[in-house]
């Protein structure tokens, strides 16, 4: 245990996804010893991601407007969308520049173990945005585990009913990973062999 | 097949130890809580990915370090393949083969194949039903590695599932996303758990007739020895709608009656076992059927194995079990220079002079035989093996 601050730094990088203690003690000391200007940079960015950076009020994409650039790009697809779990997928799906509709973003997948069910993720918006546009297809893109399949399934079967063409990502995607994981290349295959559910 | 040469850093007590070994029986040996059940250990760990003394990774490595390595050269026929496995605690193990980039563990399953005999063994006889699971569920990686995909997709399926019905039994009523996620997860669990259940139905069906066989020939042949799949799957309590356990049924019944159903069959099966049980599930908050609940019944003449053989009988209808694997993995692949290495682990100490001679004639069919004893006395004669003598953290001939 270090004094005060230090370990309060250190217990707070430890609380990030991805960073163990020994990582956590690496930063903070790395802080500790760097340039105060570059310090306070960082400082102010992630004060700024917090005070500016919103929710896209239609697909729950981050954006420092109401409505994120992809929303409001009037070239963009208005009859497909493309269903994700996070806003860095839709920065992977972007990359691969496959695809030319819109998105939703569900804010993560059915998951009883962390306690998300249907009802914590964007599914209700989902159903109003179909219910009002004119989007003809949804792509389901969720991750490639066991929880963005069941979450494909449960999208699939409550999408049936409303007469739309639902597809899923071709399989070839590395199993039990991560959307963003994907190269480009394979992920803008998958987008090109999407099965259709229904 | 057999191994030239293993090296272990930081398994076990061993900081780094290299051994090179040769076809026939080789005997390690030294007092006890010397080091010789670890070696048995790492070779068994790198052909199954699973110890068979401890069920998580981290007594694996040595004490205080991060991870540990094991490595070996496997020859096959006139093939040789170096493999690499890095055992690293709270982690996904990672390896190599023949020194090329690094794979999932998991992508060297069916490159080197042993079958391994321990004492505790005798738990596939006297333990619970988890343990005769077990047995099913390692055979049937051992004979098809992407099976190892099928158990860890059904055993996260379930885990989410049981969560899922925890969860609407704290919420006191069914809600319509509770139900609408729940046949969600039905899906998921009946089409991994149906792939499980016709998996370990084959593997029966390929081990059958081989323990019956060998507990023929380990004993005097006046009581045969039967093993019978009792599934919560399309059984008894379908009927009975009982308290979610598969009966103890008599032994001498006939075989299960989802041997001969396909997977499809088996899929509509557990449906329709899952919708009987649906209101005990919500009850209990908790997946009573499927593969996880089910039994293997273990039977010695008329009498179920489980409360009824003595301790000899036991210990013969376990060493049965190991050597029908044996069996029927030389019968899957049957090239040369294809044989399981047998690995036995203290075994002879525990039995009678003339299951030892037994034991060792059917153990010389073996292109490699790796022993640990801490009486060389106990071991055969006729294995005629080489022994090396196992100090604290070294090896030597
Ligand atoms: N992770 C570990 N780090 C260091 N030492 C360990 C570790 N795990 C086990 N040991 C040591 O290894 C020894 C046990 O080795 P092992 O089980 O191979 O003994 P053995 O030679 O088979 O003995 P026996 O004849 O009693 O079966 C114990 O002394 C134990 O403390
Ligand atoms: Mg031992
Ligand atoms: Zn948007």
């Amino acid at each position: 245990m270090y004094e005060g601050a230090v370990q309060e730094l250190i217990d707070e990088f430890g609380r990030l996804p991805g960073i163990g203690p020994k990582s956590a003690q690496r930063i903070a000391f790395h802080i500790l010893e760097a340039d105060r200007e570059d310090m306070n940079r960082l400082a102010d960015a992630i004060r700024a991601v917090k005070d500016k950076v919103k929710f896209c009020s239609v697909c729950f994409n981050v954006t420092e407007d109401e409505t994120c650039n992809i929303c409001r790009d009037p070239r963009r697809d208005e009859t497909v969308l493309c269903v994700v779990e996070e806003s860095k997928d839709v920065m992977a799906v972007e990359r691969t520049r496959s695809f030319r509709g819109r998105y939703h973003v569900l804010g993560g997948s059915i998951n009883p173990i962390a306690g998300v069910g249907p009802d914590q993720l964007h599914i209700r918006e989902l159903l109003g945005r179909l219910h009002d546009d004119k989007i003809a297809e949804v792509i389901i893109a969720t991750d490639p585990n066991l929880e963005g399949e069941a979450t494909a399934t449960y999208l699939a079967r409550m999408l049936s009913t409303i007469g739309i063409k639902i597809s899923r990502l071709a399989s070839g995607l590395p199993v039990g990973g991560d959307l963003e994981y994907a190269d480009e290349v394979t992920l803008g295959r998958a987008f090109e062999g999407r099965r259709v559910m229904s | 097949m057999y191994i030239s040469h293993v090296s272990l850093t930081d398994f076990r007590s061993y900081r780094q130890v290299d051994l090179e070994l040769v076809p026939g029986t080789t005997v390690f040996a030294g007092p006890n809580g010397v080091g010789k059940t670890n070696i048995a250990e790492a070779l068994g760990y790198l052909a199954s990915l699973s110890s068979h003394r401890v069920s998580n990774d981290a007594p694996l490595i040595y004490f205080g370090a991060d991870q540990a390595l094991v490595r070996a050269r496997v020859h096959r026929g006139d093939q040789a393949v170096g493999l690499e496995l890095e055992i690293t605690a709270g982690k996904a193990n990672r390896a190599r083969i023949n020194r090329a980039n690094t794979v999932r563990a998991r992508d060297i399953l069916g490159i080197l194949r042993t079958v391994l005999f321990a004492p505790e063994d005798l738990a596939l006889v006297k333990g619970d039903p988890s343990e005769r699971r077990r047995y099913l569920d390692d055979v049937l990686v051992a004979l098809q590695p992407h099976h190892a995909a099928t158990r860890s997709d059904y055993d996260r399926v379930l885990k989410q599932r049981n969560a899922l019905l925890k969860s609407a039994r704290a919420s006191g009523r069914l809600s319509s996303s509770h139900e609408s996620t729940l046949s969600v997860w039905d899906e998921h669990l009946v089409t991994a758990g149906s792939k499980l259940l016709r998996g370990r139905l084959e593997v029966l069906g390929a081990l059958e007739g081989h323990i019956a066989d060998a507990y023929d020939g380990l004993t005097d042949g006046s009581k045969p020895a039967t093993a019978r799949y009792m599934s919560t799957v399309g059984g008894a309590m379908d009927d009975e709608q009982d308290q979610g356990q598969p009966g103890n049924g008599t032994s001498g019944t006939p075989r299960s009656p989802l041997m001969d159903l396909d997977e499809g069959e088996l899929h509509a099966a557990f449906l329709r076992s899952l919708a009987l049980q649906r209101r005990k599930e919500l009850d209990r908050g908790l997946t009573l059927v499927g593969p996880h609940r089910d039994e293997l019944v273990l039977g010695l003449g008329t009498a179920p194995a489980k409360g009824y053989a003595s301790h000899g009988e036991t210990w013969s209808l376990a060493l049965s079990l190991r050597l029908a694997v044996y069996r029927a993995l030389c019968e899957d692949d049957s090239r040369p220079g294809s044989k399981p290495i047998l690995i036995l682990d203290d075994v002879f100490a525990e039995l009678d002079v003339s299951r030892r001679r037994k034991l060792a004639a059917v153990v010389a069919d073996a292109e490699q035989v790796i022993v640990t004893a801490a009486v060389v006395e106990d071991v055969p004669d006729e294995l005629n093996g080489r022994i090396l003598t196992v100090g604290p953290g070294t090896v030597s001939a």
